[in-house]
């Protein structure tokens, strides 16, 4: 098997607090656009068209609430996945280290 | 009696030792880290001390082990590390540590000497080996040169023939025929190489025969010599004058010259016997490796041990400089400084260090009292000491005065979270400092400047960290957002018809529109239950809302500050029995205070319990300033009755006290003096001592009046402080308001730039576009919000503390408590 480690120890460490602070944050961001939090109103990209009149003005909103608490959830689990990634470096760094000593 | 709030109560301790066991004492003294030595030979100069040369001879032995551990360190040698307390040598011993090291330092030279000496031995031998062989190429060519005429033609090795030999010749002689050529064969650096050349070139008119070739770098070629390139160079001339010149030449570049034998048997017999030679060397170069390591090897497993006690015999060494040794050189007298609730342990430490040292005879202990001032010592712990080190580092308390470590253990992360005050950057805060506090052992051996500074303030950065969640919750912000935890009390669809005004059209035609608390149930009347409504983060005049609030608490939080300081003043002024100082400072300028300041805060509070119209409210700052002013011309702008009777009285209050502090102590002193000296002159008429008392008598006097301007103009100062102080401190507080501001708005320009971008984009994509945000969204935060502000706001609150809360009442003009203490001093040298 061809050498997995491609970072340093410093850079592996990075990685996974990163990973674990954007796995948390959000999480807890998506959670919050599905749950349709008022506060983040200015993060919806909702037009004007959207605010119209309309039985559907309100869903719409609702909808795109959603569609960007997805991409939270979405993004949170690229994060895992990086975490375990950098994880793994870690460990590898770990055993290199007692190799050589 | 000791306490947390006062520094320790120090005793001047005389001590007398025999000398024999003054060694042992000493080391059970340092061990304790108890007590400061007092220097008795304050006129003597370092070299005229008694144990100079003990001095000298530990800090030669220090270097030797520097030495050794440079050297270990270049051998990849590890140095184990010692874990028990050892106990001193005694002088006897030094000189065996003295010997072992000076052997140690001459074995491990003469080694390197020897192999330096071998190895260049190897790299010409080595040079002369490929020397030989690519000469044997050049050796056939020219014997190739000699019988035939024709040029020569190119080859992979470059040559450098010179086709003018033929045209340059005298007639007489011709390549052909009985040449003599001689040569001369050596090594010259590669990048040398062509100047050589040219040199050659331009003596000799191309009267030679140069060939040239790189030696080929093995690998143990290049380990011993290095990455240098080298070529092997032939010259082959004629005549013996020219041999002369042309070695010159090469002693000029640096050129090292063989001697080659002629014929190709002989060449072989040197080529056998330098191979031979070689292979000796080598072998002799590695037992000489082997057997330096193994010397290190012994003595690094010593050498950890033996740094140690050498450090401590020098700083006995330098104890002992400090004392005064008897007349009969049997008694040494040292005088220490030590807290007087450690008596006993020292006591019982010297004892066990003379039981140590076998002499008979207890050392004695004589508490002797002095005028001097002693020693300022705080006894603090892991937790404590950080926040006395910032404290003492802008002056060391005077002894026994109040200490303002132990409140500002609450105030100053209290006041760095006030300008902090963001709950997320918070917690990231905390959870770094529980890091740095759970592997505070394994930084320390990183020995960085940064890490060290890190290490010492690390309970410090907890504290703030906690401190910060707190008001970040206060604020209800977190990472610029907030969280509505409880529910908002302010309601939008009441606005609408038929509660309120607005239309369905009222929100096409504007932009902003404003809620009116006074429409029923826009506002619920009950306010949030813990911080800063939500709902005042999406609104877009946030920042007035939060100014005026921010404000406001800044100077609540900056009056009771100094309130607090001044009271502290009086705790100083009860201890040192100072009583008419309470009456005359510590009461007039509470009373300035609280009747200008205090009431100030009282004008702040009572304007936001009442329910005013907004378009009516008068403002704080102009009814402070009317009422400095004397000025009530419009008398509408007033929160209360009876505000102008009380505002009056207050001001009147505040401007008599001035006088007070000005002037009644001094006179007071006067007075007093004007007593004494009736006193003493009736005294020295009735007495019949004459003159000569009267005349020292007037000097007397004239001192006093010199002293008494003195005393006038530094009471004047100081009130002048104070007064002027009260206003610019206070306005100097205002610097909480301006850094939460800043903070705040770095944190929202930070989520709207950055990650606001990815969480707009509402396609597919979005989720990786978000990933990479986000990263570049927690480098940013981390260093910019937490590293720079994070450092900001804590010069900011040190500043304040410094400043404006210790000078209503701390003097800091003492010295620190500087013990023989042996852990600190292996650990600050380690």
């Amino acid at each position: 098997m061809a050498s997995l480690l491609f970072c340093g120890p410093k850079l592996a460490a990075c990685g996974l607090v990163l990973s674990i602070w954007g796995v948390i944050m959000l999480a807890m961001l998506g959670i919050f656009f599905t749950t349709h939090s008022a506060v983040l109103i200015e993060d919806v990209p909702f037009k004007d068209t959207d605010m119209e009149d309309g039985p559907n003005a309100l869903q719409n909103i609702y909808g795109l609430y959603n569609q960007v608490g997805y991409n939270c959830f979405i993004a949170a689990a690229i994060y895992v996945g990086i975490g375990i990634l950098s994880f793994c470096q870690v460990r590898l760094n770990k055993r290199k280290e007692y190799l050589v000593h | 009696m000791s306490s947390l709030f006062r520094s320790e109560e120090m005793c001047l301790v005389q001590l007398f030792f025999q000398t024999e066991s003054a060694h042992n004492c000493i080391s059970e003294l340092g061990h304790l880290g108890l007590v400061q030595f007092k220097d008795l030979n304050p006129g003597v100069t370092t070299f005229q001390r008694r144990f100079v040369k003990e001095v000298k001879k530990c800090e030669e032995m220090e270097r030797i082990l520097r030495y050794l551990e440079k050297e270990m360190v270049k051998s990849n040698i590890v140095i184990a590390a010692t874990k028990e307390k050892e106990m001193v040598p005694c002088a006897r011993d030094v000189l065996e540590l003295e010997s072992t090291f000076e052997k140690l330092e001459r074995e491990l030279r003469e080694i390197n000497r020897n192999h330096a000496t071998l190895r260049q031995n190897l790299v010409e031998l080595m040079d002369i080996d490929s020397l030989l062989r690519m000469t044997e190429y050049f050796f056939e060519e020219a014997e190739s040169l000699l019988t035939y005429s024709e040029p020569p033609s190119e080859d992979s090795v470059s040559m450098t023939v010179s086709s003018h030999i033929t045209s340059r010749r005298n007639s007489n002689s011709s390549t052909s025929g009985a040449l003599h050529l001689s040569f001369i064969a050596g090594v010259i650096k590669q990048e040398r190489f062509p100047a050589f050349e040219k040199v050659l070139w331009r003596l000799f008119h191309g009267n030679f025969v140069l060939r040239h070739a790189e030696i080929q770098a093995t690998e143990e070629l290049q380990a011993v010599r290095g990455a240098v390139k080298k070529d092997v160079f032939i010259i082959f001339v004629q005549g013996g004058r020219v041999r002369e010149k042309i070695r010159k030449v090469c002693e000029g570049f640096r050129a090292s010259l063989y001697s080659c034998p002629k014929t190709l048997y002989e060449r072989k017999q040197m080529s056998n016997s330098v191979m031979t030679q070689m292979q000796d060397l080598r072998m002799i170069l590695r037992r000489t490796e082997e057997y330096r390591a193994s010397v290190l090897t012994r003595a690094a497993e010593h050498v950890q041990e033996w740094s140690s006690k050498v450090k401590k015999m020098k700083a006995i060494y330098y104890t002992l400089n400090l004392c005064n040794i008897d007349i009969t050189q049997k008694l040494i007298v040292a005088e220490i400084w030590c807290p007087v609730s450690d008596l006993a342990i020292v006591q019982n430490a010297l004892i066990k260090g003379s039981e140590q040292s076998g002499s008979s005879v207890t050392p004695v202990l004589n508490r002797i009292q002095t005028q001097q001032t002693p020693p300022t010592f705080n006894r603090t712990n892991t937790f404590t000491e950080g926040f006395q080190t910032i404290i003492d580092a802008y002056g060391v308390g005077t002894y026994q005065e109040i200490n303002p470590a132990p409140c500002t253990i609450v105030t100053f992360p209290f006041l760095f979270a006030v300008m902090f005050g963001d709950c997320g950057h918070g917690l990231v805060m905390t959870l770094f400092a529980v890091w740095v506090i759970s592997q505070a052992e394994s930084f320390r051996k990183w020995k960085n400047e940064v890490t060290d500074v890190l290490i010492g303030g690390r309970y410090i950065i907890l504290l703030m960290g906690m401190f910060s969640i707190y008001t970040g919750l206060i604020y209800n912000d977190c990472f610029s957002k907030s969280f509505n935890i409880f529910g908002s009390s302010w309601c939008v669809r009441p606005m609408f018809h038929p509660h309120g005004p607005w239309q369905n059209e009222t929100l096409q035609e504007y932009n902003h529109l404003q809620l009116n608390p006074f429409v029923p149930g826009v506002y619920s009347g009950d306010p949030y239950v813990f911080g800063i409504d939500p709902v005042w983060n999406i609104a877009s005049n946030k920042l007035s809302f939060l100014n005026s609030f921010k404000m406001k608490m800044s100077v609540i939080l900056g009056v009771s500050h100094m309130l607090f300081g001044v009271s502290l003043s009086l705790v100083n002024f009860v201890h040192f029995r100072k009583f008419q100082a309470i009456f005359l400072q510590f009461v007039p300028q509470l009373i300035f205070m609280l009747s200008l300041f205090g009431y100030l805060i009282f004008l702040i509070l009572y304007k936001w319990c009442i329910t005013l119209r907004s378009e009516t409210a008068p403002s704080i700052l102009l009814l402070f300033i009317n009422m400095m002013l004397f000025d009530y011309q419009s008398e509408h702008l007033l929160l209360y009755g009876g505000q102008k009777g009380l505002q009056i009285f207050l001001v009147l209050t505040a401007v008599l006290m001035v006088p007070v502090l000005l002037l009644v102590k001094p006179f007071l002193i006067y007075r007093t003096r004007m007593k004494t000296r009736h006193q003493v002159l009736g005294n020295n008429l009735n007495d019949q001592h004459g003159t000569d008392t009267r005349s020292s008598f007037s000097h007397h006097q004239s001192d006093e009046m010199v002293s008494m301007g003195d005393i006038f103009v530094y009471q004047a100062i100081h009130t002048v402080e104070f007064c002027l102080g009260c206003i610019s401190n206070t306005a100097s507080y205002l610097r909480l308001w301006a850094l939460s501001l800043a903070h705040a708005e770095l944190s929202e320009v930070l989520w709207r730039m950055v990650l606001q971008v990815g969480l707009k984009i509402s396609s597919g994509m979005g989720s990786l576009m978000l990933v990479v945000l986000f990263a570049a969204f927690a480098v940013l935060t981390v260093t910019i919000l937490l590293v720079m502000e994070g450092l900001s706001a804590f010069l900011h609150a040190l500043r304040l503390h410094w400043v404006e809360f210790q000078n209503k009442f701390y003097e800091g003009s003492g010295y620190k408590f500087a013990p023989l203490s042996f852990d600190s001093l292996l650990k600050t040298q380690q």
